[in-house]
């Protein structure tokens, strides 16, 4: 029966129009299956090989594609509560009562968003100690864990500008304590918090400014440094990297010290 | 060492590289315009116009006031206090983080909900505004008050003055 459906398959993978969308055809030998992973748009970010005990569920906890997994539900859910959504002062809290009690699943994909955005800084973090105890943050991928602080950044700005939106006081009074911290620094401190907010006050023009970042200029930001951060696996030598390991030689010199 | 040498020779008088020429000029040019795009966009992100209340508030009768009581307008974000000596405003957004404080009559002090902070009104020989405790770096603000002509009591909340002036009413 299984191979009835490979059968199936591999006839499939050899149509014209297939052949025209993926060109590396049927057949699972090495080269077949390399070919499949390079020619893929977001594929060829990866490696083309893997060592099977680094897919394994203890060397990484999947925490960075848990991570992936709740930013897709984040977008996909945002979109859908976008239709609903006006950010204006007159409308955004009637809007999200709206999206409480009135739209079909609209509680639902609102308590999905929040969750899954609580979710995605808990993954964050958990992702960030386990690189940092396991020491996948050594050379060759400094510049990788860089390109973590900047995603961990932009999850928590993410966060930051979506608890405006609801437009309660919760919202409201988060939102004027978390700007007036921008005006903390020096010399330029309050014109920062003059065009975060687009005012002196956080206002209509300061909802659609969060409504633009959370919706548009955050997201993209994040998928951005999303895909460089899934390149420099590959090009940082792939999920293990032994030349990341310390030597012999320096784990005695280690071990030495701490007697 | 050879750039080095190459740019000896392209001081007045030598010979003119013309590569570093072009080299030269299209990075220059290329900074001028990133400096005016970020001007263009400094400019273009900080509004010109803005739909923001008045600093100016109307706060009513200076007779609505009963001596000795501190009134807080929610809207505005102004203490009205009739003291003793007469009437002053003072503001009533934290000078930490910018939260709404809150008069607590029973302990007589202004106190913040939002991390504590807490400001005189009569406490001893501190002056109405300034801080007892907390995160606060500044005492709460003077603002300038004036009776208008139709002898409603004015406060400018753009205007700091200093403290104990107060507007004999």
């Amino acid at each position: 029966m299984a191979k009835t459906v490979d059968q199936y398959f591999d006839n499939l993978r050899d149509t014209r129009v297939w052949r025209s969308i993926f060109r590396s055809g049927t057949g699972s030998s090495t080269l077949k299956r390399s070919l499949a992973i390079q020619q893929n748009v977001f594929l060829h970010l990866f490696s083309t090989k893997v060592r099977r005990r680094m897919v394994s569920f203890s060397a990484t906890w999947y925490l960075g594609t848990l991570t992936l997994g709740t930013f897709l539900i984040l977008v996909v859910t945002g979109i859908l509560l976008m239709l609903y959504y006006h950010p204006s002062v007159p409308q955004a809290y009637a809007d999200t009562k709206d999206l409480q009690f009135v739209v079909s699943s609209g509680l639902f994909l609102r308590n999905l968003h929040r969750w899954s955005a609580h979710a995605m800084v808990f993954l964050v973090f958990a992702h960030m100690f386990k690189v940092f105890y396991r020491g996948a943050y050594r050379p060759p991928r400094e510049f990788n864990w860089v390109i973590g602080v900047v995603l961990l950044l932009v999850t928590l700005l993410l966060s930051y500008t979506g608890y405006l939106l609801p437009w309660d006081q919760l919202a409201y009074w988060a939102i004027t304590v978390g700007s007036n911290i921008a005006s903390a620094v020096p010399v330029f401190g309050d014109k920062i918090h003059f065009m975060l907010l687009g005012g002196n006050l956080v206002n209509a023009n300061a909802l659609l400014r969060f409504y633009v970042l959370h919706c548009m200029i955050l997201p993209l930001a994040a998928i951005f440094f999303i895909a460089i951060h899934f390149w420099r696996i590959r090009k940082d030598g792939g999920l293990y990297a032994l030349s990341s390991e310390p030597s012999t030689l320096q784990k005695a010199a280690l071990a030495k010290e701490a007697r | 060492m050879a750039d080095e040498k190459q740019e000896m020779t392209s001081e007045p008088g030598g010979t003119f590289d013309r590569r570093q020429f072009f080299v030269k000029l299209g990075l220059g040019s290329l900074s001028i315009a990133a400096a005016g795009t970020a001007v263009f966009a400094y400019q273009f992100l900080s509004p010109n116009v803005l739909y923001e209340p008045s600093p100016i508030v109307n706060a009513g009768k200076p007779e609505s006031y009963p001596t000795d009581s501190v009134t807080l307008d929610v809207n505005s974000g102004i203490y009205l206090i009739h003291a003793k000596e007469g009437f002053f405003a003072l503001g009533a957004v934290c000078t930490h983080l910018g939260c709404l404080t809150a008069w607590k009559p029973e302990l007589g002090i202004i106190a913040c909900p939002c991390h504590g902070s807490k400001f005189a009104v009569r406490n001893g020989n501190q002056k109405p505004g300034d801080k007892i405790e907390g995160p606060a770096p500044k005492p709460l603000p003077w603002f300038r008050t004036w009776l208008s002509d139709d002898g409603d009591l004015m406060v400018d909340r753009g205007t700091v003055i200093r403290p104990m002036e107060f507007l004999r009413g």
